[in-house]
Order: structure tokens, then C-alpha cells, then sequence
């Protein structure tokens, strides 16, 4: 029986900030950074946001799309790569939150910024070998940059959450692959408040290798080609990685621009693929193809083949906000305001 | 002493080279040269290496015999000598190279130089270069590389010798030569304004003032003139070379606007070869950062003190202007893997006075001279070179 996307929900803070902002702070041309990563602005949590409330956001809204009894639940795993705790779950909280506990198996996943499509990957096994009826992946992230550094224009926070099951799918997945060696291009060692980076090794041997390869590998062993799929959602750190590599794949501008949020959003981390997933999904038609390709630092890409099904048409997307509803109800941080929500700022005791 | 000639020249891609390490470049130019002066490796007799700090960037010392036993010398048992002059380390290699043939010590010479950069961080790499300063004084003090450049150019404009434009314009030209040179690290060109709104690093300097951080390695064979044709028809021949030593610190120089070692190693140069700089078609030069590219045109005799950045910003200085310099892209556009930067430039003079730099080529070019600098003009070694 086929495995599928049932329902699925997402969720980006409100704040904003934007790269002339940050610029202005440290001196450096915004607007030059703003135009190199195509990035207009990036999401900011508020204090009181970080990847437990926006998982159990993104994943209340998923519960109310549909018509599911969240005991039916039998997995949840939340993928992040900042987890609000070492040791001590993200997942048992919102399974709480959605009332899925206690009869499930839940885990924290950390695959740099894959570990949201590694979670889709772990239920769809479960859902396909028939051990559970249905099962949660998440991919949300808090996103750390230290001040100052180049990653401090894109890093930010998201979302977005998956039912997965056999019944009443959405979407079908056709087929998924992942493609993974020891690349060590992006790191944060335990204790480390912020991530280190190799610079333009992200790059080329990093994410264009491991992208690519995982994108040509599954459309392969699906005997397609480019022509045949109506979106494709990449793995974004910034607005300008996305596009390059599609280009290089065949893919055109329009293929992409659905999926691509990170121009409004910043890089959401575990978020990124999920998020714009979701803003496909938001607006996807029975039928349409969509190619999907994550990618995790460390390194590695998981590829889904995905067809969207006619429930499409009865499924109530109108019961929790779309992506669009997000990108439009927003407002704008200065800096300073910006650094005490991200805890940026030496506090006394 | 005898004529000396270069009969073999390799060179590899430079760049961030991260599939590759120290010794792989290293070997790859090495057996290009070698294979380019049609040799069998019981023919060398000597090897010498330039690099400044694999220590400190690979964590591998005595590379002398790391390169002779990779490249399959130690068997022959060939004697391989690791030569440090910071940024002139390769040309200083070059020069023991040539001494060593002249003086009739050694027959067939192999001159390698290399430096694998990228395996440590920005940052690391900066730490490792200021230790080409002045330790004690300047760089624990707080002094960089750039900031030390960044000083000179100050100093260059305040004195009315050049604009901050002229100054740019030597990295747009870089560029352009670069994207003429197949080999080069970046092989595109830029505008004037690219470098001026690129993010600052010492004022005025801005990091398209500044040669990158690179990986490479080049080489060249060296052998006496008259048995140059056993083995080539397009010998290349040294006809001087020259070095002086300077303050290690450039706060002792009573004029931070010229390099005296430059000066003088490039009049004893001159007197070697016979010439002067009104016989010399085209340059290269150590623009490690665009400043110096001004310098070194003024200290080497090619243009009064006031005049070299003018005569940039006029395209004097350009493939088809009255002096070509930098015709390889230089260490701006090229890359700088500091040990193999001296050595790449003799590979350009050859090509070129051989008449096979295809795009770039300087046409008629007939004498050629390079210069290299080690820290902020403390070692100074010219070349001097001519069609055999």
C-alpha cells in the first residue's frame, strides 16, 4: 500500500530582521550581502519561542487539517540542531501537546540540517512495514550565528511537521534515497554556543556535491528528468545555493520559486526542506510531481519522489495558517531588540 | 661561472585545492617540469624546494626529503634542500638553484616550490603569515600583514604618489590578466568599483587589495646554458639575478613608500645581465597586496617615484601596453601559495619568452624580470631572464 503525506502544518516567527540592519551594526555593505545570499530578511524568534513551541506549532496544525485520532499516532521524531536541551527530548513535549502520548516512540534526531526529512524517512519505514498507523516527522530549528560572522545574515527559525500514514494520503511518496559521506564542512562541538564553518567548502564539495548527487541518483532510479516534476524543493541555506544547483540540474526559476522561502525566511535549518515543502503543498494540485532534496552537514542528502493525490482537493488547508499567511503577517526587529531576543546580550548574574 | 638556462617548467591549478594535499601539487608540478625538459630522474642531481610554512600550515617539516622520496629522488639518493624567505621563498629557491649550476657544483637542478593553505582557517592562515614580520615588534603587537600594507598605502597617497583609485586599478588589471590565464585562481574579471565596495580589511585596503590564501606548486629544471639543447629548443636563459636583505621591521625604514632591497637587488641584477629596465618587455612582480605592485614598478627603475599608478590606470601596464606586468594574473589572480609564488613567476617568463602564452601572450617579448619580496620588503630577489 502506498505511503503518504496525510497532513502536515508549519510554523515561522513572526520578527524579522534583514541583513542591511545587520550590516549597519557591524560595518559591513548589507545590501551587497543581502543581494550575494538573495536574502531580503530572515525570521527571529521571540524569547519565548524555540524548537519545542515551534514543533508543537507547526504540529497543532497539522492535527487540526484533519480527522485523526492523535492515539493513533505511533512515532514522532522531531529533527533540530538546536534541541532546547543536551539530554532531555523535544519530541515528548509536543507529543503532549497533541495528545499523542503515551503509547508511541519518540526521538530527537541531529542531522546539521537534514534531520527533519531523516525523521519522514524513519516513519515512512514504520507506516510501510505496517508497525504503526501513523507516524510524526518534524524539522524545525533556532538557528545559531555568531554575531558578526557571514551566518548571522541567514540564520533563523521554523518549522513544519508531517503526518504520515497510509489512508487518506495527500501525497504519495513514489520513492526516496539518501546520499551520505564524512564531509566534515559545518560542526558545532558540544558546549559550543555557535557553529564553526569551512567557509566556500560548504560550497562545492558539500552541498553541490551531495545535492546533486542524491537529486540525479533518485531521478534515475525513478527513470525521470527534470521536465517531469512541478516543484522542486532544495535544501537553502541562502536564495542563491537553491537556484544554482537547480539550474545545474535542468530545472528552471519556476520550478523552484514555490519551495524557495529562504529569500523571506533566512535558512531554517531542519526547517528549510519542510517549510518549503509545505509552501508547495499549500498550493499543489492533484498530480503535480514534486522533487524534494535535503541536505545535512556532516554530510548528507536525502531525496523524496513525491506525487500529490485527489484528496488534495477535500483536505481543509484553511484550518491552520498557510506559509503565505506567515510570510505576510511580520514585523521588523532593529538589531538591539533583535539581541535580546536571541540572548545575545551579557546579562547580569 | 657558468650560463644557466631553463629547460622545463610545471605548473598546477591554483586555487583551494582541498582534494588535493602538499605533496600531491608538489609532485605534479615537479614531474610536469620534468617531463616538459624531456629528463629521466637519474639525470637531476639537485633538488631545492621553496616553502614558507608547511610547519605551520600541514604540520610536516622537512620537506626537503618529503619531496625527494615522493617524487622518487630519495632512491636515487638526490640531494633536496628546503629554502624559507617567507613570500620570496620560491624565487630564493630559484636563485640557489641557479647558483648552484653556475658555480659547476650540480649539472641538472629541479627548483620546486609549494604551499598547501586551506587545511587550516582563515584566521590560522593570517597568524602563520604575520610570522613573516617582525615577531617581537610588530606582530604580537597587534600588526597583520595587511594592516602593515594598509600603512604604506596611507602613507603613498598622503605623500600625493598615487590616488586610492590608481592604487585599485592594479587589482582590476590583475584580474584581467588572470582571466587570460587558465591556471589562475580567478579567471574573472572585475571593476574598479568591485574593489572599492568590497568589505574593508585595513583601510584603504579592501580584500580586493589583498592576494588570497591558495594552494600550489611549481617547478622548474634548471641546467647549464650549452647543454640547455640536449634537452629543449626553446632554452630560456638567466641572465642576472640579484637579493638584498632589509630591516625585518618596516617601522625601521626611514620611507615605508619604497623597498631598498628592491633597489639594490634589482641594480645588481641589472649589472649581471647588462641591461636595464628600458630592455625589459615584460614584468612580474609580488603584489601581495596592490601597493606593492606601485612600489615594485618605481624601485625596479621602470617608472619615477609618483608615476606608477598613473601609468596603471593609463593600461601602460596591460597585455599590449608599453610594459606588461603581472601577465599571469599576479599573486592577486593567480594565488599566492606563498612557497610556490616565486617560482611561478619564472614559470611565466619562460612561457612567455617562449612564446607559447597562448592568450596572454606578450607579443616579441625578448627579456623578461621578476620580483619577489619576503615580509614587508625585508628580502627582495630579482630575475632577470631572456630568450637563449
Amino acid at each position: 500500500m502506498d505511503v503518504g503525506i496525510v497532513s502536515y502544518g508549519a510554523y515561522v516567527p513572526r520578527y524579522r530582521i534583514t541583513p542591511m540592519e545587520i550590516g549597519r551594526v557591524w560595518g559591513q555593505d548589507g545590501k551587497a550581502m543581502s543581494k550575494g545570499l538573495y536574502i531580503n530578511s530572515k525570521s527571529v524568534p521571540s524569547p519565548d519561542e524555540d524548537v519545542v513551541t515551534i514543533s508543537a506549532q507547526a504540529a497543532r496544525g497539522m492535527m487540526r487539517r484533519v480527522q485523526v485520532d492523535p492515539a493513533d499516532i505511533g512515532a514522532l521524531y522531531v529533527g533540530s540542531e538546536s534541541h532546547p536541551y543536551a539530554v532531555k527530548p523535544t519530541g515528548t513535549i509536543v507529543a503532549e501537546a497533541i495528545e499523542a502520548s503515551p503509547e508511541l516512540c519518540v526521538a530527537d534526531l541531529e542531522f546539521a540540517c537534514k534531520a527533519g526529512t531523516a525523521g519522514m524517512q524513519m516513519v515512512m519505514g514504520m507506516v510501510g512495514s505496517g508497525m504503526i498507523r501513523y507516524g510524526v516527522a518534524i524539522g524545525a530549528d533556532t538557528s545559531q550565528g555568531a554575531p558578526g560572522d557571514a551566518l548571522e545574515y541567514s540564520a533563523s527559525a521554523g518549522g513544519a511537521a508531517f503526518l504520515i500514514g497510509r489512508e487518506d494520503i495527500i501525497a504519495r511518496f513514489n520513492g526516496t534515497l539518501s546520499y551520505t559521506t564524512d564531509t566534515p564542512d559545518f560542526w558545532r562541538r558540544e558546549g559550543q554556543p555557535y557553529p564553526s564553518h569551512g567557509g566556500r567548502f560548504t560550497g562545492e564539495p558539500a552541498y553541490f556535491k551531495h545535492v546533486g548527487e542524491a537529486a540525479r541518483r533518485m531521478m534515475e532510479r525513478m527513470g525521470t528528468s527534470p521536465g517531469d516534476y512541478n516543484h522542486i524543493v532544495l535544501h537553502q541555506p541562502n536564495g542563491k545555493f537553491p537556484q544554482r544547483m537547480a539550474s545545474m540540474l535542468g530545472f528552471s526559476d519556476e520550478q523552484v520559486s514555490r519551495g524557495l522561502l529562504t529569500p523571506m525566511v533566512g535558512n531554517t535549518y531542519s526547517g528549510a526542506v519542510p517549510l518549503g515543502l509545505a509552501a508547495v503543498l499549500d498550493v499543489a494540485k492533484p498530480g503535480d510531481r514534486i522533487l524534494a532534496v535535503a541536505y545535512g552537514s556532516g554530510a548528507g542528502s536525502d531525496a523524496f519522489d513525491i506525487t500529490v493525490t485527489d484528496a488534495i482537493k477535500g483536505f481543509d488547508r484553511g484550518a491552520a495558517p498557510t506559509i503565505d499567511a506567515m510570510m505576510e503577517n511580520t514585523r521588523e526587529l532593529d538589531y538591539a531588540t533583535y539581541a535580546k531576543y536571541r540572548g545575545k546580550i551579557l546579562m547580569k548574574g | 661561472m657558468r650560463e644557466v638556462a631553463v629547460i622545463g617548467t610545471g605548473v598546477t591549478q591554483f586555487g583551494e585545492l582541498w582534494d588535493h594535499s602538499f605533496r600531491q601539487v608538489g609532485i605534479q608540478a615537479g614531474l610536469e617540469a620534468v617531463y616538459d625538459a624531456n629528463l629521466s630522474g637519474s639525470e637531476i642531481d639537485a633538488m631545492y624546494i621553496g616553502n614558507m610554512s608547511s610547519g605551520r600550515f600541514i604540520d610536516q617539516h622537512h620537506i626537503g626529503a618529503l619531496i625527494a622520496d615522493y617524487s622518487g629522488m630519495a632512491s636515487h639518493n638526490v640531494p633536496s634542500t628546503r629554502i624559507e624567505a617567507a613570500g620570496a621563498s620560491g624565487s630564493l629557491a630559484f636563485r640557489q638553484g641557479v647558483m648552484a649550476v653556475a658555480s659547476g657544483m650540480h649539472d641538472v637542478v629541479v627548483v620546486g616550490g609549494a604551499e598547501k593553505m586551506t587545511d587550516v582557517s582563515d584566521d590560522a592562515s593570517n597568524f602563520i603569515l604575520n610570522s613573516a614580520a617582525d615577531q617581537q615588534w610588530e606582530s604580537m603587537m597587534g600588526a597583520t600583514f595587511a594592516s602593515l600594507h594598509a600603512m604604506i598605502a596611507k602613507r603613498y597617497i598622503h605623500e600625493g604618489y598615487a590616488t586610492r583609485e590608481q592604487i585599485a586599478q592594479v587589482a582590476v588589471k590583475s584580474h584581467l590578466h588572470g582571466a587570460l590565464n587558465p591556471k589562475a585562481q580567478f579567471q574573472r574579471q572585475i571593476k574598479l568599483e568591485t574593489v572599492l565596495r568590497s568589505p574593508m580589511v585595513a583601510e584603504p585596503l579592501t580584500m580586493f587589495d589583498c592576494s588570497p590564501i591558495s594552494d600550489g606548486a611549481a617547478a622548474v629544471v634548471l641546467c647549464p646554458l650549452d647543454k640547455a639543447h640536449e634537452y629543449t629548443d626553446k632554452p630560456v636563459k638567466v641572465l642576472g639575478t640579484g637579493q638584498a636583505s632589509d630591516t625585518l621591521a618596516l617601522y625601521q625604514r626611514p620611507d615605508i613608500c619604497s623597498f631598498g632591497a628592491t633597489k639594490v637587488a634589482s641594480r645588481m641584477a641589472y649589472d649581471i645581465a647588462g641591461v636595464g629596465p628600458e630592455d625589459i618587455d615584460l614584468v612580474e612582480v609580488h603584489d601581495d597586496y596592490t601597493i606593492s605592485e606601485l612600489l615594485a614598478l618605481e624601485d625596479m627603475g621602470f617608472f619615477p617615484r609618483g608615476e606608477a599608478g598613473r601609468a596603471v590606470e593609463s593600461g601602460e601596464t596591460e597585455i599590449g601596453g608599453r610594459l606588461p606586468v603581472n601577465t599571469s594574473g599576479g599573486l592577486k589572480a593567480r594565488g599566492n601559495p606563498i612557497g610556490a609564488t616565486g617560482v611561478a613567476q619564472i614559470v611565466e617568463l619562460v612561457t612567455q619568452l617562449r612564446g607559447d602564452a597562448d592568450k596572454r601572450q606578450v607579443k616579441g617579448a625578448k627579456t623578461g624580470m621578476a620580483q619577489s619580496i619576503g615580509g614587508t620588503g625585508s628580502t627582495a630577489v630579482i630575475t632577470i631572464m631572456g630568450v637563449a
